[in-house]
């Protein structure tokens, strides 16, 4: 058994390897002093495919995915991605690849730069723009953060044709029939930069993650705001009290424990760097009732963040959590969040993390 | 290798010369009107490398330079700057990075 974490950064991506995620061997980097904001992992094959996407400054986007571990990788000789010519756009970023559930293996969505939502069903080769979410009335009300206006979240439920999306900004966006209809579902997330702060869609948030009880109970880290839906979107609670701020970019959850998630809060938006300078990861057992500081292993004296899609967890029984700072350092933890050790150091700033356990 | 008399040269930078076998330069014949007839002919005959030159709205990317006979197309008339047989296309990226 392999754990497999794929590392996207803003120079490039690595590979790591471990047997006991406590020994890690480097492979990389690949695709040197290009930008790798969106990663999978995608185990449901036969053979197990890495999907990157890729950011070249001078030569564009582009999609690329390995067969055999990255010892090899291949492109699409038109792109993957791919505008239609009556949109007049073009592509931007490949932010989020999300391989769809178990019983679609050749189903893979992804979430891009300008806000767009593509569905593979060739298991990545190909990308169909999502013209419903696309030709949405909204779209031209959803405003880029600083990190530009995209698709970052993709969530498919397990049983049913619902497809649950958040942008930045623009918020969470559920389709109940396939990605054919969309409704804004941000009833109680809040937008404190605009002058209503309780719109029916244009809040920013930053990350959602299902729990383990089942789909309809999600977590969303807001650009100021934790909440917890129990109704899949139609409602949204604040779940931030206990936490020493209520902004931050990821949400992770437990795939084995339900009301089990962590975050880490930021001091505030126009401060955003750990509260106090102390890296720290935050735990709820009991679905944000109350929150528990976890952190050794992680620095005092830190003025990095871990993105939002800079953190992962992985599938071992006792739930490994990856977090990957904007100065370069990966950290995990074994037991949970509570205790952190370094993977790599020095690395790019890490835009994307990934974990598999491969057999 | 000595390219056809009706041929264009296109000259590439070393970062983009994985997408052709490595080669310094390639060649399209016939000599196609103008630039984005070029760009044209290499999406069908090299398509990696021709989506990294221009999107796909047909815009040449912000950090690619092209130039015709040592001109910058850009100062001339852009994907429309004629080019004719026997002549050098070179791309060159642009000073960006960080």
């Amino acid at each position: 058994m392999t754990y497999l974490l794929a590392i996207g950064t803003r120079k490039g991506l690595w590979l790591a390897r471990s047997e006991d995620r406590l020994t890690w061997s480097l492979d990389g980097p690949h695709f040197l002093m290009e930008e790798v904001a969106a990663v999978a992992i995608d185990s449901r094959r036969e053979t197990t495919r890495l999907l990157v996407g890729v950011l070249s400054m001078h030569y564009g986007p582009t999609l690329v995915w390995s067969d055999d571990l990255g010892s090899t990788w291949n492109e699409t000789g038109n792109g993957a991605i791919r505008f239609p010519d009556d949109t007049g756009t073009a592509l931007g970023r490949i932010w989020q690849i999300h391989p769809d559930r178990d019983d679609r293996p050749e189903v893979v969505w992804a979430g891009c730069e300008p806000t767009s939502l593509w569905r593979s069903t060739d298991g990545g080769l190909s990308f169909a723009l999502v013209q419903s979410l696309w030709d949405h009335p909204h779209r031209t009300e959803w405003l880029p953060g600083a990190g530009g206006a995209a698709v970052h979240s993709v969530v498919v439920h397990p049983t049913s044709d619902r497809v649950t999306v958040a942008m930045s900004s623009g918020g969470v966006y559920v389709s109940d029939d396939g990605a054919t209809g969309w409704t804004p579902r941000n009833i109680g997330i809040s937008a404190k930069f605009l002058p209503d702060m309780y719109p029916e869609y244009g809040q920013c948030v930053h990350k959602i993650a299902v729990d383990a009880s089942g789909p309809d109970t999600m977590y969303a880290q807001n650009h100021h705001g934790v909440y917890r839906t129990d109704d899949g979107g139609m409602q949204w609670n604040s779940i931030a009290d206990g936490l020493p701020s209520d902004f931050g970019f990821f949400v992770l959850t437990s795939p084995h424990t339900p009301a089990t998630a962590w975050v880490m809060p930021l001091e505030a938006d126009m401060r955003r760097v750990p509260v106090g300078g102390r890296m720290r990861v935050h735990r709820t057992r009991d679905g944000g009732s109350t929150w528990t500081e976890l952190g050794a292993g992680l620095p005092d004296n830190s003025w990095s963040v871990v993105l939002r899609d800079a953190a992962c967890v992985d599938t071992d029984p006792s739930t490994g959590i990856y977090l990957g700072t904007r100065d370069g350092v990966i950290y995990v933890s074994t037991d949970e969040g509570d205790t952190y050790s370094v993977i790599a150091e020095h690395l790019p700033d890490i835009l994307s993390l990934r974990v598999a356990v491969l057999p | 290798m000595t390219a056809a008399l009706d041929a264009v040269t296109v000259q590439l930078p070393s970062s983009l010369r994985e997408h052709v076998g490595g080669a310094q330069s390639i060649t399209v014949s016939p000599a196609p009107a103008d630039v984005c007839a070029l760009l044209d002919s290499l999406a069908l005959t090299h398509p990696v490398l021709e989506r990294r030159l221009r999107d796909e709205t047909g815009a040449i990317r912000r950090y690619v330079n092209v130039y015709v006979d040592g001109d910058d197309i850009r100062r001339a008339q852009g994907v429309a700057t004629p080019v004719v047989a026997g002549i050098t296309v070179q791309i060159l990226p642009s000073i960006a990075g960080g």
